[in-house]
């Protein structure tokens, strides 16, 4: 029997073996995808085991926080939550335990774990004096004032703000709307986040959407301000006149352009380009967008951005085209902002920021710094300017171009289309915009600018799609000027 | 070997009894030590007393050994020991995990049944001096078993644990006589396949390549056959069922050495297996989320995604004895407290537990290899493939290497019947184990046993 009695043991020794193999498998080859897995929560306990930095708005001493963690009883440690509801919804981002995190939350999530590179020594000292710590916080740039301000001004109309610090590229409010709520998606009880994301995600309002970042929108008429650049850049002076015909006949086709009301800009009389801006003349810019051709054109807008993809802090913006390669009456077209030329909302308050920064595009902030909880600042994101791939220089245009722009956006807001964002005691400068989507649909809408006009604080964009409930008559003069009004008031206010 | 080397070789086994008797409180104290630190953060309350318990056990088992059982193999018992000190040291964990739902009391009943099944570990070495007596009783040994297993299927008595009947319940406790009876037909087949090995073993008919045995010798496989049929389908427990029948198949091939039984055997356990397959709604289920785990949403596919879960998270190293999530897995304290164990003990931890086992089961091979009687051969045989075959299958199906049938983990799974038949098991592989070094007379020989060879 002891032959038998062998290959019975041996056999039991092979069963073992591949017990041995198999546990090899799964504790080490598959062991980080079964311990990452989305359905294992030990992941999600040992995620909310420790206090999740706070993000927060504001200047000095008056910062508020806008993120926050607070501890529960619950098996997840810590609940995130989010005071001011949302109110700042589209700069913090959510964190939600089932459907994962956004802007701010996502793209500082190291920091907010308090796992930043820069806190590396600081951790291990941590780790080896078994202390326990709460995640870094996160400054922002934005301010609640401006941001109040801007969300005060849309009301519940679809749309979206960005208001940015022209030398420095701090954005001080990113307004998207709708807005959502993301405490409902950081809660910890799973059928409410589900449902708030069913909800959220089956509105066909898009509130999830940033469209401050992510949306671009035909940017009408406020895209002059690219084909005016082109033109000053390109030795044509403020002064310089330009006929005043009542509609363009475009080459190679039947179809005209005409302006806005079908009139003329200028009594038929030569008009200035600073003229031709002012009351937004569609024919001086068609005309104008002929004589330098679409690749003049493309070219121009990539030195502000358009057809670039570059990112800032948060990821995932939207990229921003102007088509090049285009027949003459879709050139013409594209000079007045119509057609296939598209825009996001931070595009056009950066083309608004490098007019009023003498043409010099600075990289757009949203976070400062980094400080952890006893107030010892960890990294501090410094201005810096904006160095697009594909360009040599931050230098979307000369500083004389700049300079003229500037002089003609004063003039727009003080006696042009733009009067309604006018303040009284401060310079404004600024650009209507009025994007046609279709045939008996409401146009897109625009303002565009900055103040004070003499040392600019702050430039906005502010876009309304659909007019703003006002029907085809909308203008951007009319809806999205006074609304630009109160963010500057609101940032100017807080500035002095 | 004369009586005085005989002695001195008692004695070194002895010695090397109790050198691993301490390393085994020592590791066990430990481990209990760093749950306790990591879940409260002190040393345990229960320290003392879970300390006191294991070393008067160590002691006095080892001093009683000394005496009743000299020459026994000097790894049995300490093996036992460290695995169930082990096992108390992650129900105590497990307690700690499911106080925050619901009072969660295993630990102390626990050790009420370590220190009877010590006890009766004793008894049974005390009973089974001889146990050639076994040999002797086995057609009682053999019906006892048999009505233990289906005891379960009794009006009154019986009760369904878990979806499989294999629960009495009686004078207030449950008990799985499955687990007993487990022993006792490992007893009875030893004994009967020692006295009818010649008529099995004669081969009269060839297919193939193989020399086959007349067809009425297969009658026995086929009984058996039949009772882990009747063990399936009318209690439910594909687990004991399959044992069973391993258990059967191997002893009968080591005592026939014909290949004709196994390759036989296995032929109807996959016709069983199919027939069960076809017949049942939860065998389908069971070998359904095996194939696809992860997108089978079959009562039960959350359990072993679990468990994996556990065993990934733990990785190499495990995440620390007492800061894993034993919470998580359902059915923590039986049929998954190996990966609940892998968790907090990672890779590391998992290998060592299994080469306990191993060691165990090497030895027991090495005592029915060094036995000299064909009775006890066969009996530390039957019962050491008993112990390694629960312990692959139950591993196997947490580990998803086969499919889930729910088995305790010998020593180290919570439950009172499964630790008390495993001491038994102990007292006869440790008592089958004291004629290797001649301390006994030599034993008679009978003669069945001479007219084999």
């Amino acid at each position: 029997m002891t032959a038998s009695i062998r290959r019975v043991a041996l056999t039991m020794l092979l069963l073992f073996g591949a017990l041995f193999v198999n546990l090899n498998y799964l504790q080490v080859v598959r062991a980080d995808d079964l311990a990452s897995d989305s359905a294992n929560a030990r992941r999600l306990v040992a995620e909310y085991q420790s206090e999740r930095g706070r993000i927060l708005e504001g200047r000095g001493a008056d910062t508020r926080p806008i993120a926050e963690s607070v501890e529960t009883r619950g098996e997840l440690k810590f609940l995130r939550t989010y005071d001011s509801g949302p109110l700042f919804a589209h700069v913090t981002g959510y964190s939600s335990p089932i459907f994962g995190r956004s802007e701010i939350e996502q793209a500082f999530n190291e920091a907010l774990t308090g796992n930043a590179p820069e806190a590396f020594a600081r951790n291990l000292t941590d780790l080896l004096a078994g202390r326990e710590r709460a995640g870094d916080a996160v400054h922002t740039t934005v301010r609640g004032e401006v941001q109040q301000a801007a969300r005060d001004a849309l009301g519940d109309r679809e749309g979206a703000v960005v208001a940015v610090a022209p030398p420095t590229g701090e954005i001080l409010a990113l307004w998207s709307s709708p807005p959502y709520d993301p405490n409902e998606l950081a809660s910890h009880d799973p059928d409410e986040v589900r449902a708030a994301w069913q909800r959220l995600n089956d509105n066909s309002a898009k509130p999830l959407l940033n469209r401050a970042l992510r949306e671009s929108y035909p940017p009408g008429s406020t895209f002059k301000l690219i084909t005016a650049a082109a033109a000053l850049e390109n030795g044509v002076s403020p002064e310089q006149t330009f006929p005043d015909p009542p509609q363009l006949e475009l080459p190679q086709t039947s179809a005209t352009i005409g302006n806005f009301g079908g009139s003329l800009c200028n009594g038929g009389q030569p008009i200035s380009l600073t003229q031709a801006l002012t009351v937004s003349c569609n024919t001086t810019f068609a005309q104008l967008g002929l004589e330098l051709g679409s690749e003049e054109l493309a070219e121009q807008a990539a030195r502000f951005g358009f057809n670039t993809e570059w990112s800032f802090q948060v990821p995932g913006v939207a990229t921003s085209r102007v088509p090049s390669d285009l027949d003459p009456p879709a050139t013409a077209q594209s000079a007045i902002g119509q057609r296939d030329v598209r825009a996001t909302p931070l595009q056009m308050a950066m083309v608004s920021a490098a007019i009023a920064n003498d043409g010099v595009m600075m990289a757009p902030r949203l976070v400062d710094r980094i400080e952890d909880t006893s107030g010892r600042v960890i990294r501090e994101f410094a201005p810096e300017e904006l160095r697009l791939p594909g360009q040599s220089t931050a230098q979307a245009v000369s500083r004389s171009t700049a300079n003229a722009l500037q002089a003609m956006m004063t003039n727009v807001v003080s006696a042009g289309s733009g009067t309604s964002a006018a303040i009284p005691g401060v310079q404004v400068a600024g650009k209507t915009g009025t994007a046609q989507t279709g045939e008996g649909r409401p146009p897109t809408v625009w303002f565009v600018g900055f103040a004070p006009a003499d040392n600019p604080a702050v430039a906005v964009a502010v876009v309304v799609p659909d007019g703003g409930g006002a029907g085809s008559e909308a203008t951007g003069g009319a809806i999205a000027g006074p609304m630009a009004r109160e963010v500057i008031q609101a940032a100017l206010g807080t500035t002095q | 070997m004369n009586p005085s080397e005989a002695k001195l070789e008692a004695r070194r086994r002895a010695n090397t009894e109790l050198g691993l008797l301490v390393l085994a409180l020592i590791l066990c104290l430990a481990a209990y030590a760093l749950v306790g630190l990591a879940r409260e953060p002190q040393l345990p309350a229960g320290m003392a007393g879970y300390g006191g318990v294991l070393a008067a056990i160590a002691v006095g088992t080892h001093l009683f050994m000394r005496r009743v059982t000299p020459g026994a193999d000097p790894l049995l018992f300490p093996l036992a020991f460290v695995l169930n000190g082990l096992g108390l040291v992650m129900i105590r964990r497990i307690d700690y995990a499911l106080a925050a739902s619901e009072a969660s009391e295993l630990a102390p009943s626990q050790t009420i049944w370590t220190i009877i099944g010590v006890a009766l570990m004793i008894a049974t070495l005390l009973l089974s001096r001889d146990y050639e007596i076994l040999d002797r009783y086995r057609y009682s040994i053999g019906v006892a078993a048999i009505a233990l297993l289906l005891m379960p299927l009794l009006p009154f008595i019986g009760a369904t644990i878990n979806g499989a009947d294999l629960w009495i319940r009686f004078a207030g406790f449950s008990i799985q006589p499955g687990e007993f009876a487990k022993i006792g037909l490992a007893i009875f087949f030893a004994s009967y396949l020692a006295e009818n090995r010649q008529l099995l073993t004669v081969a009269t008919n060839r297919v193939g390549p193989l020399m086959v045995p007349p067809a009425r010798a297969f009658g026995p496989v086929l009984a058996v056959w039949g009772l882990s049929l009747a063990v399936l389908v009318f209690e439910r427990d594909l687990g004991l069922s399959l044992l069973l029948f391993g258990l059967f198949i191997s002893m009968l091939y080591v005592a026939t050495a014909r290949p004709a039984y196994v390759i036989g055997g296995l032929g109807l356990f996959a016709i069983g297996g199919y027939i069960a397959f076809l017949l049942f709604g939860h065998v389908q289920d069971r070998i359904g989320i095996w194939l696809d785990l992860w997108n089978s949403d079959a009562f039960g596919a959350g359990q072993l995604q679990q468990s994996l879960f556990a065993l990934g998270t733990g990785g190499v190293a495990g995440v620390g004895l007492g800061q894993g999530h034993p919470d998580f897995i359902p059915i923590v304290s039986t049929d998954f407290i190996f990966s609940a164990f892998g968790e907090e003990a990672g890779l590391l931890g998992t290998t060592a537990l299994l080469l306990c086992y191993l060691l165990f089961i090497g030895r027991g091979y090495r005592i029915a290899l060094r036995c000299r009687q064909e009775f006890g051969q066969l009996l530390a045989l039957g019962l050491v493939t008993l112990y390694a075959l629960q312990v692959f299958i139950i591993v196997g199906g947490v580990t998803r290497l086969i499919p889930l049938t729910g088995l305790t983990l010998p020593f180290v799974s919570y439950g009172g019947s499964s630790l008390l038949a495993n001491y038994i098991l102990v007292a006869l592989l440790i008592r089958v184990s004291t004629g290797e070094v001649g301390t006994r007379p030599a034993p008679r020989r009978r003669a069945r046993a001479e007219s084999s060879a």
